[in-house]
């Protein structure tokens, strides 16, 4: 398969797409935990209950489809090799649990797969809306909707006392998690990170980064999201991330703008230094990857590169995750062979950027 | 308890971690905590380990340990009539198994619930439309009542009418779903 047509296929709306604010802001998620009181929660539920939910949700679905969302596709986790779960993994469609440790998980995935209905995950139901960009309200709305038109047909376990009821009591009320998912480099380069996650924990909002592991935050990717579920209304709940994550996009960019002034051509040599690794090196590991591409979409968005396309941290991220490269390569890769397709896949991506601006 | 990490402040802190079958355990004073805490929420992938909290929690109360101590105490051995998950089992997996677990177990919840969510333990989100019916309904008509008082302690008496007539009308309505969704 062609590079091209490869990436065309692998890329989903919110990686291509722009939203607001989004030369800081990734994407918008929202996740709706909801479960069905006549079945037992999936820690213990048995096979008749678990295939009996899937079998709820898909005669819900073929009985009146949602109109908004378009054709959905319902893939059944064991019917996917592990390959095909790892990339759905990859592309935040899934989640790990549902991939490797549901019993008779199963996903209902929109066209444009910004939507993903997660079932017999960690709850009977999982709503997730992906949305490019800084569109948390458009998300909620979205998941709202898509809870009421699940809900005609599904008796929810729900108590008048203590909201929605889920697996996990981190979880209960709303069954609300709201995040963003943030490119925060001049933050990171102003040392001022490891100020400001602490000060957003008292917030009762967690930060963390999501490519990597331990306290690694690859690429300078940060995800902010609520911890509270319970005692707050859901557009409350959202409000509050919204007013976090907007302090924190004029931060950033005044971060950039005072190392715009105070290290210019410092800034700049970075920039290109990181454009040089990429379109040039013959393997790379994900962590100097991400670094590099870190750089080149800092690199853009303060205008040093001027004929690259925004959306090339996005998708890279994503595509070189090692489950991408080996589909890409057709099987299974040990990690030096993928070190040396990343650097390929890297380095083709680029041209591509080239040639589509030469002709 | 000295806390295991500065070796200065006292302990107030105690996790335990569980890394491939391995039990770890931590007593760390507050500052601590709050360092290892982000470890636990960036390593955990799932945000924060509830496992931790609850046996933190199990540390910090007294009464939790206590049964099993005494083998004919059959009678504090809390379990759910529908799932048959008991309170010990949870406590160690963190995952209710049914619904009603969470009317079984709900007096040990509430204050697990408080230090979960920053105090609160009872829910003012969302309303499911269809089985939620009649809570509108009566959530509505609190407002109501609450605005009638404060209309006749003003001595706006012509509005309090009109909200009288309101909170009849949806009297009748909440009679009538009652009887209807029998
Ligand atoms: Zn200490
Ligand atoms: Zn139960």
């Amino acid at each position: 398969m062609s590079l091209e047509r490869f990436i065309n296929q692998a890329i989903s709306s919110w990686m291509s797409a722009e939203g607001p604010d989004s030369d800081i802001v990734l994407s918008s998620r929202i996740r709706l935990a909801r479960n069905i009181k006549q079945f037992k929660f999936p820690t213990l539920f048995s096979n008749e209950e678990a295939e009996a939910i899937i079998e709820k949700i898909k005669a819900r679905v073929e009985h009146s489809s949602f109109s908004k969302l378009g054709e959905m596709e319902l893939l059944l986790m064991d019917s996917l090799q592990p390959l095909q779960k790892r990339v759905l993994m990859e592309k935040h469609l899934i989640s790990p649990h549902l991939a490797e440790n549901s019993t008779h998980g199963a996903c209902l995935l929109s066209e444009n797969e910004e939507v993903s209905i997660m079932i017999n995950e960690e709850d009977h139901i999982r709503i997730q809306c992906l949305f490019p960009g800084f569109q948390l309200s458009e998300a909620l709305n979205m998941a709202n909707e898509i809870d009421d038109w699940l809900e005609e047909e599904a008796d929810y376990a729900f108590d008048e006392g203590i909201g929605f009821l889920t697996s996990c009591p981190t979880n209960v009320g709303t069954g609300l998690r709201a995040s963003v998912m943030m490119h925060l480099p001049g933050l990171v380069l102003t040392h001022q990170m490891n100020r400001i996650i602490p000060a957003i924990n008292q917030l009762g909002l967690v930060v963390r980064g999501i490519y990597g592991e331990g306290s690694e935050a690859l690429g300078n990717i940060f995800q902010v999201s609520n911890q509270i579920t319970l005692g707050k209304s859901e557009e409350d709940i959202a409000e509050d991330l919204k007013s976090v994550v907007s302090q924190l996009i004029s931060q950033e960019r005044s971060a950039r703008q005072a190392l715009a002034k105070t290290s210019n051509i410092q800034l700049e040599d970075r920039v290109f230094r990181s454009y040089g690794v990429l379109s040039n090196s013959r393997i790379i590991e994900s962590k100097e990857a991400a670094q590099c591409l870190s750089d080149v979409r800092l690199g853009i968005d303060m205008q040093y590169i001027k004929n690259i396309s925004k959306n090339i941290l996005n998708e890279l991220m994503i595509l070189t995750q090692p489950g991408f490269l080996q589909q890409y390569a057709g099987g299974p890769l040990r990690p030096h062979e993928r070190d040396i397709r990343r650097a390929s896949l890297i380095r083709e991506r680029l041209k591509m950027e080239d040639q589509e601006l030469g002709g | 308890m000295i806390c295991q990490e500065c070796n200065q402040r006292p302990a107030t802190l105690h996790f335990t971690k569980v890394v491939n079958g391995e039990k770890a355990e931590f007593h760390l004073c507050e500052k601590c905590a709050q360092e290892k805490g982000e470890m636990f929420m960036l390593g955990s992938g799932s945000g924060f380990s509830i496992n931790n909290l609850l046996a933190g929690l199990l540390n910090i109360q007294p009464a939790f340990q206590g049964s099993g101590q005494d083998p004919f105490q059959q009678e504090k051995v809390l379990q759910c009539e529908q799932c048959s998950l008991t309170f010990q089992q949870f406590i160690k997996v963190g995952r209710f198994g049914c619904a009603s677990c969470y009317e079984t177990f709900k007096d040990q919840l509430t204050p697990i619930l408080r230090r979960l969510h920053s105090g609160n333990s009872s829910h003012s989100g969302k309303i499911p439309a269809r089985i939620g019916g009649t809570i509108h309904l009566r959530r509505n008509m609190d407002v109501l009542k609450n605005q009638l008082k404060e209309m006749i302690s003003k001595e706006e008496f012509e509005r309090a009418a009109e909200l009288r007539d309101e909170i009849r009308k949806l009297e009748k309505q909440l009679n009538a779903d009652q009887k209807g969704g029998e």
